[in-house]
């Protein structure tokens, strides 16, 4: 059993099952904004400014945001234990990787309620 | 027959080089690698390589073949590629001398699994038995010689092997957590459920192509995250 610190999940089945649920997440949204594009025959502001504007498709943009950062924080966790070998730099990267995936998942939130 | 054999010796080689030989094979005959490595000793006593059973049982002479590592006493030269052979040693763990490697790393993820069985019952009068139902879930498993092929073989090996367990040493931990035989099947998976230890394979399935006995170590790792996720839902 190895211990880690800076993983998001509990466990690596935790971690396992976390990246495939956001990968199902995150194709859904993207079939969805694919079908949705594709069938608007005028894709103006208006249109996009409608589509944001309900709490179904907030909740939903904020749901895919969070299973991207989730995917993005567990995938760069991986590659940086695999590639990054000095234990400083290793530290840096997943703590910025960290941050930045807090920090897009309360900027998009702001970002969606603002519509 | 050409051969480019990867040469080392810390005591007089600064670092490692290729080196070319030349075999004659009579036209029509074959005959495998390791008979032609033990053909190549004979010309050149300094090639140091390590064999033992020459049947594919021992798993001693894994070297990689042209790329792909192979058990040099069951592949035919006739089955190998190309004018040149180039024989270098399993990758990914120090070399000792020549085509001998330093296996250290690999057996201590091997013993990290317990491979052994653990029964913590009440001991039977004469012995344990199993049903054919039971002893037919060990074939496929208990065939791996630890010859290493598939472990050097896989990059998340490569990358932590001081880590993850590896190919070799999850299909062994599969062969004891399947055995009907065996009480301590939870504690088992507990020690694999971290990030590192088995969910480091991201089924690149270099173990399956590579084998030389012709197992699915990929399998055997897809069995275990399943009654990892059937414990864990």
């Amino acid at each position: 059993m190895v211990k880690s610190v800076t993983s998001l999940g509990r466990s690596g089945l935790h971690d396992w099952m976390i990246q495939r649920v956001s990968a199902v997440v995150l194709a859904v949204y993207i079939v969805y904004l694919a079908v949705f594009i594709f069938s608007t025959p005028h894709l103006q502001f208006s249109v996009w400014h409608n589509l944001f504007e309900r709490t179904g498709f907030k909740v939903f943009s904020l749901i895919a945001l969070t299973a991207l950062c989730f995917h993005a924080w567990i995938g760069l966790w991986v590659i940086s234990t695999d590639y990054l070998k000095p234990l400083a730099i290793r530290m840096v990267f997943q703590v910025l990787v960290i941050i930045s995936c807090i920090a897009l998942i309360l900027w998009g939130a702001q970002i969606f309620w603002s519509v | 027959m050409q051969f480019s054999i990867y040469r080392y010796d810390p005591d007089t080689d600064k670092k490692p080089y290729m080196k070319d030989y030349e075999l004659e094979i009579e036209t029509g005959s074959d005959m495998m690698l390791l008979d032609a490595l033990i053909l190549l000793k004979a010309q050149d006593a300094g090639i140091s390589f390590r064999r033992s059973c020459r049947e594919g049982v021992c798993g001693s002479d894994g070297v990689n073949v042209n790329g792909k590592n192979a058990l040099a006493c069951i592949t035919p030269l006739s089955s190998l590629k190309g004018k040149k052979i180039t024989v270098r040693p399993l990758p990914g763990l120090p070399v000792i001398r020549d085509l001998v490697v330093d296996m250290t790393q690999f057996y201590r993820q091997y013993e990290k699994i317990r491979p052994y069985l653990i029964n913590n019952d009440e001991q039977p009068v004469r012995e344990h038995l199993q049903t054919p139902q039971d002893r037919e879930k060990l074939d496929g498993l208990y065939e791996c010689i630890l010859c290493a092929c598939c472990s050097t073989a896989c990059p998340s090996f490569w990358w932590n092997p001081d880590k993850f367990i590896g190919p070799s040493g999850l299909l062994q931990a599969y062969r004891f957590i399947i055995d009907s035989r065996d009480t301590e099947t939870e504690s088992r998976l507990d020690d694999l459920d971290d990030a590192y230890s088995l969910f480091r394979c991201r089924g690149i399935m270099n173990c399956v192509s590579v084998c030389p006995k012709g197992l699915n170590p990929t399998q055997a790792i897809g069995h275990i995250r399943s009654m990892l996720l059937n414990r864990g839902l």
